[in-house]
């Protein structure tokens, strides 16, 4: 094992090559490109046996991905944001083939209006795919992450591709420092990649992805893929426990932080929910019965372990950094479901931040606290808050001033 | 070079006489895309994996039926040559790791429609050609969107009556040249094909096999639904298609374009359009003559610049 201070990127890289990845499909974009630099220069140095191949697009690139997988191949690939939209036919469409492969996806706002900074617009539009979801609060649960997602997508009874998620910025251009598995053990965990079925041959006839005519051959398959999701629950419980055996690090599908005896719970996913450590410290020190639940396997969604967990605490805050238009936080809807005619449910509130790179600061986190405590008191939710401070307001009132005034310029002259 | 290599084909009696593609497909009867299947396959053989982009053929592998005896993968509309790609590679890797023996190698063959080929698909080919992929793409060519119902395509000639050019002069625009955008590409062998002269395919199809890259095919489909005419009538209307000069018969020879069969005595353009409805309004209620006479001028002049 080796300690190295790596940016997310080169965290999702080393988990590639840790898993002796064979084939990288490729395509740029910001902020995930540096993974495939990483992994073309590891190829060109010959630390790596793998074959990279760009293509023109994300679409052309996951079909390429899926075939691959298709033809008995281990494959890796990344994306972000308007990439993963831009590929989203095939996202769907190679999740039904049950093609097991991992992807990364580096988190980033989806226009319009364009950007490049974080957020968790572009996954959540992947959230009913058919592929399976972890999602990192760290660089080292990257590469951790990815050689858990080898065992999972590959496992005999799922069969399915999985993405890691990781924040664009907040981790993909962050330096921290990372373990490195000893690359024989690394390899001895993912194990080789057996394709089972999924190889073409000379002279065998073999048909994939084929179409079918009628729905009820339609629903069956769509709910074997959903089955398989779900049997994920158990399996992902075993190969966490195994990894944290061989590597000393436990990467539970929940993580709770704090939660003994917390009656007010923050809940988030993603590289923020470290921010969401902090505030649990400083309400801790003021005397606040305050814990976090830091949601790592987003799909298949634990149900169950979240009733199990959240169940006779007094207030949950839900942080998204999505935005579901004309509902709100999808996280925070997810887990009302989860909580429905639950005995002893909490109370809970939503919250939406984060947006494009936007900063959620203590002083938020210290607020949403106060107020959710408020609202357990009186027992009434609180209606959905959009994060926004007036200092932001009143910077966005004179940048509107700006374009105003230039408006007025071009129409007069 | 492959020029040189033996030609088995020279009369009908050379080509195979058995068939692999398997019958009772839902193809429509007298599709000359599916013709031009069968005899591809017939040559090509069983080590193959057929790579499909949506489009008529999509419904050749319904579950739990193929007619193919070799590979298929279903992908999307636009990205049945990146699909190609991804085969391939894993292919080429499993060869070079041992993993796969090589008698067990295959052909990568593309099937798609003008749709895909012309239009939603060309980008993802393009690309395909870039890397020089070593595959067959063979674009079945029935001028138009056939499977939903025959909406003009940028393949559909210029006065075609399709569903979404109904007016009384059909489609306004021109056929794309996609023979030429593929050849400005240089990828390996580029040609143009058609079902209803099986000679000239199989020699075609006889001179890819032994080049590597990418192996560039576009077939004038005759369709019966789509066209509007009698199945019975498929291949008169193909053999129509080349004695009229409006679908040249050629293909790419290290990048120079060279006509595989010269009609000398060009038959008129009218005997073509008069069997199909498609180009009826041509003809009824009244002869359009200038109509025709654009239609003929245009062949005219492509075959003036042929030597």
């Amino acid at each position: 094992m080796s300690r190295k201070l790596l940016t997310g990127n080169s965290a999702a890289a080393w988990g590639a090559r840790l898993a002796k990845t064979d084939y990288i499909p490729a395509f740029p974009i910001t902020p995930q490109t540096e993974i495939i630099e990483d992994l073309a220069h590891w190829i060109d140095t010959d630390d790596m046996d793998a074959r990279l191949v760009t293509f023109e697009s994300e679409h052309s690139m996951i079909t390429a991905a899926g075939s691959a997988a298709s033809s008995g191949v281990r494959v890796f690939t990344a994306t972000s944001s308007q990439g993963l939209l831009y590929g989203m036919e095939m996202i769907y469409t190679v999740a039904g083939w049950r093609t097991p492969f991992v992807m990364v996806n580096v988190s980033r706002g989806l226009a319009s209006p364009i950007t490049l900074e974080s957020d968790h617009n572009d996954i959540m539009a992947a959230r009913d795919s058919g592929f399976l979801q972890i999602h990192c609060a760290t660089c080292q649960e990257i590469t951790d992450s990815i050689l858990i997602a080898y065992r999972l997508a590959e496992h005999k009874e799922i069969r399915v591709p999985v993405i890691v998620n990781l924040d664009g910025f907040y981790l993909s251009f962050t330096r921290e420092p990372v373990d490195l598995a000893d690359a024989d053990k690394a390899a001895a965990f993912v194990g080789e990649f057996d394709p089972e079925n999924l190889q073409f041959k000379g002279n065998t006839p073999l048909s994939q992805a084929m179409a079918v005519l009628g729905g009820s051959p339609y629903s069956y398959f769509r709910y074997e893929l959903h089955l398989a999701a779900q049997q994920a629950l158990s399996v992902y419980d075993e190969i966490a426990d195994e990894f944290a055996e061989i590597f000393g690090r436990r990467h539970s599908m929940i993580d709770g932080y704090q939660m003994d005896d917390a009656e007010y719970v923050f809940v988030m996913i993603g590289s923020f929910s470290t921010k969401a450590r902090d505030a649990v410290d400083s309400l801790r020190q003021a005397g606040w019965k305050v814990g976090l639940l830091h949601l790592r396997l987003f799909r298949p969604f634990p149900q169950q372990k979240i009733r199990t967990l959240l169940s006779g605490r007094r207030g949950v805050a839900v942080i998204d950094q999505n935005i579901s238009m004309g509902m709100g936080g999808v996280l925070h809807c997810e887990f009302a479901t989860a909580l429905y005619g639950v005995n002893n449910a909490p109370l809970l509130a939503s919250y939406i931040g984060g947006l494009g790179g936007r900063d959620i600061s203590q002083q938020e986190f210290f607020e949403m606290m106060s107020e959710l405590r408020h609202a357990c008191e009186t027992g009434e939710s609180p209606p959905p808050r959009l994060l926004y401070s007036q200092h932001e307001l009143t910077e966005m009132r004179k940048l509107q001033a700006i374009a105003a005034a230039e408006h007025a310029e071009i129409k007069a002259t | 070079m492959t020029s040189q290599s033996p030609i088995h084909f020279h009369r009908m009696e050379d080509m195979p006489s058995t068939h692999l593609l398997g019958t009772g497909t839902p193809m429509c009867a007298g599709c000359g895309g599916l013709e031009a299947l069968h005899t591809m396959y017939d040559i090509l053989g069983e080590k193959t994996v057929f790579v499909n982009a949506a489009g008529c053929m999509t419904l050749l592998s319904v579950y739990p039926f193929t007619p193919f005896r070799g590979g298929w993968l279903y992908t999307a509309m636009a990205s049945a040559p990146a699909g190609a790609q991804g085969v391939r590679d894993a292919v080429d890797i499993l060869l070079k790791k041992k993993k796969l023996s090589k008698e067990d190698d295959m052909e990568v063959v593309v099937v798609t429609g003008d749709g895909a080929a012309y239009g939603m698909g060309l980008s993802a080919t393009s690309a395909a050609m870039d890397r020089n992929l070593n595959y067959i793409y063979l674009c079945y060519d029935n001028e138009g969107y056939g499977n939903t119902g025959q909406q003009y395509s940028a393949a559909t000639p210029h006065a075609a009556t399709t569903s979404t050019s109904k007016g009384s002069h059909g489609y306004p625009g021109f056929k794309k040249d996609l023979f030429s955008i593929w050849a400005a590409h240089n990828p390996a062998y580029v040609a143009t094909i058609i079902a209803a002269e099986p000679l000239d395919m199989a020699k075609k199809i006889e001179k890819l096999q032994s080049m590597k890259g990418s192996r560039m095919l576009i077939s004038l489909a005759p369709c019966p639904t789509g066209w509007d005419y009698d199945p019975q009538l498929s291949v008169e209307i193909g053999r129509l298609a080349v004695q009229t000069g409006i679908w040249p018969l050629k293909e790419t020879i290290d990048g120079k374009v060279v006509h595989t069969k010269i009609p000398r005595q060009r038959k008129a353009v009218e005997e073509y359009l008069e069997l199909q409805g498609r180009f009826r309004h041509l003809f009824h209620p009244r002869r359009d003559e200038s109509g025709i006479a654009e239609i003929q001028l245009r062949v005219d002049t492509y075959w003036e610049n042929v030597t």
